[in-house]
């Protein structure tokens, strides 16, 4: 079915609204996500506390008693029939530099036995074109990417990891991803990158935006470790 | 503002950090709001000291925080009942006191809850990330140095003054919540309703969980019947944002209710807490029990209007 005519609005409790615009992961679908985000934001409209975009759907957090959820559905029905009109920015491209394999990335081997390729051609093809960011979530600054060459969709770890290093380079089915912050998770560890991709004293904190395009691009050990984290804010090279 | 010593932490229990009402408009960059997991307590105990922005509290797990006061200020304590005493004495909580130099607080076992709240005149004084005072564990940031207290740290509150004619005062008897081994919890329905069978979506509204010792500020596994699923719909959905509150049946079947600290996921949805009732979730504990009851949305907005009109009216009373 894809794209849906209208979205369909799912409750989040008393206080959120999902409006979700279809029933699969596509560009398509990200786009209207975006675009209606972006429309709400511009309308600034009293009531709405934030909204939180994904993949193909929406959340709207609301306050019930400022805006009343009848008035909330009926502004949102307005918003979305004039959402063509909406113009989107210009995508970036911001190139991320990875340290593949080793204790960086100790999938690699796995995900290169698992297509009987060598590592190399998994390095080859996770470079060889540019991504896009279809949301940031699950932790601060996490981009989730897609979507991967065929020859690379891999499934995601039987027994997820404890802990995943900050600046983890990973794949799951057909998306890459890299680890913001140390946290726990499940996708196959590839390579790690120096950039720092969340920082709660920047604004905005997280260093890519949805929307947005990354493409990925090998450096070495002794590059990793010189990398001047401080001024590292994205590849550019 | 001037910040002024307040607390020497002599033991920082099970878990206590610094939380306000939360951090919002960050949520499309993968932060949650973080927050006190009670904001009824929490709001409480900033009035009863004259608090009257989203000043930091300190919430506290279970037992074993003991604080010794460096200086004369204003507290109070309210949320769920973890035994507090001033210097050996047991100490009244919803009430404020007036601490002086020298005086030990300590929290020693609990009688009902699982989190309380000590608010201070003026607030507790660190730096605001991302425009609120929270903590927030797993991004390490926020509150005192994104983490939870440790022994030996000196905790500064803002240099306020407040009105000496505060000392003692009280809420309401009937507004102090109780908080029973035996909780019901109103909830809204969705958003994935429709991935569960009419049996799972029974069983799920008849049976009684038991809360977990997997249980911390993002969320409580609980055990009980599991709840059946639709044969022909897939066990995750595709990565959306939630609220605390949401009830979050995985695999197994087994619901997890999340309390904060997330703020998108790939697991389905059953149901979702309503606000009021958050703080009778954030008062769970391994061992209590919780049952899920579903009403009408114009119903949990009526709810949150009656609480918002106490709330207002408590305000304006202690101004």
């Amino acid at each position: 079915m894809g794209l849906y005519p209208e979205a369909i609005f799912r409750w989040v409790g008393d206080r959120g609204l999902l409006l979700e615009f279809g029933d699969r992961i596509s560009q398509e679908i990200n786009e209207k996500v975006r675009r209606m985000a972006l429309a709400i934001q511009k309308e600034s409209i009293e009531g709405i506390i934030e909204t939180i975009p994904t993949y193909r759907s929406l959340l709207v957090i609301y306050h019930p008693l400022i805006l009343p959820i009848e008035e909330l559905k009926k502004r949102l029905r307005k918003i979305e029939k004039h959402l063509q009109e909406f113009p989107l920015p210009e995508p970036r491209l911001t190139r991320i530099p990875v340290l593949y394999g080793g204790a960086y990335g100790p999938d690699l081997e796995f995900v290169a036995r698992y297509h009987q390729i060598s590592p190399e051609e998994v390095i080859r093809l996770h470079c060889s074109q540019p991504y896009l960011i279809y949301m940031i979530g699950f932790m601060p600054g996490f981009p989730y990417m897609g979507e991967l060459p065929e020859a690379l969709v891999t499934p995601r770890l039987k027994t997820p990891r404890l802990s995943v290093p900050k600046g983890s380079v990973a794949i799951a089915q057909r998306q890459t991803g890299i680890y913001s912050i140390e946290s726990p998770g499940g996708w196959q560890v590839i390579g790690r990158t120096p950039v720092e991709l969340f920082d709660p004293n920047r604004t905005p904190p997280s260093f890519l935006r949805m929307g947005d395009l990354v493409e990925f691009y090998p450096i070495s050990e002794e590059e990793y470790l010189n990398w001047d984290k401080k001024d590292g804010k994205g590849g550019g090279l | 503002m001037e910040r002024v010593e307040a607390f020497e932490v002599l033991a920082p229990g099970i878990l206590t950090t610094l939380q306000d009402l939360g951090r919002f408009g960050y949520g499309q960059f993968g932060v949650p709001p973080a927050g006190a997991l009670d904001p009824f307590s929490y709001q409480i105990a900033n009035l009863l000291v004259k608090n009257i922005g989203n000043e930091a509290c300190l919430e506290i797990t279970l037992t074993g925080l003991k604080l010794r006061s460096l200086g004369e200020c204003l507290i109070a304590i309210t949320g769920g009942d973890l035994s507090p005493t001033l210097n050996g004495d047991s100490l009244k909580m919803w009430n404020t006191h007036l601490l002086i130099e020298g005086d030990v607080i300590t929290f020693r076992r609990v009688r009902s809850g699982c989190r309380a709240y000590l608010s201070v005149s003026g607030g507790f004084a660190v730096e605001r990330i991302m425009g609120s005072y929270s903590t927030y564990l797993s991004g390490k940031f926020g509150g005192l140095e994104g983490r939870a207290l440790k022994k030996g740290d000196i905790l500064y509150r803002f240099n306020h003054s407040y009105p000496l004619d505060r000392v003692g005062l009280g809420v309401p008897e009937d507004w102090i919540p109780q908080f029973d081994r035996e909780a019901t919890l109103r909830v809204i329905l969705g958003p994935q309703e429709d991935h569960f069978t009419e049996k799972g979506l029974q069983t799920f509204f008849s049976s009684s969980y038991e809360v977990t010792p997997q249980s911390n500020r993002m969320g409580i596994r609980l055990r009980g019947p599991v709840v059946e699923r639709r044969p022909d719909v897939e066990e995750s959905i595709i990565s959306e944002g939630f609220l605390p509150g949401a009830i979050q049946i995985p695999g197994d079947g087994n619901p997890i209710l999340i309390l904060n600290e997330l703020v998108t996921g790939g697991y389905t949805k059953i149901a979702t807490v309503i606000f009021v009732d958050l703080p009778k979730a954030a008062q769970l504990k391994p061992g209590d029990r919780v049952r899920f009851l579903p009403i009408s949305i114009e119903e949990a907005h009526f709810l949150l209007k009656e609480q918002e009109q106490r709330l207002s009216d408590f305000k304006k009373r202690s101004e």
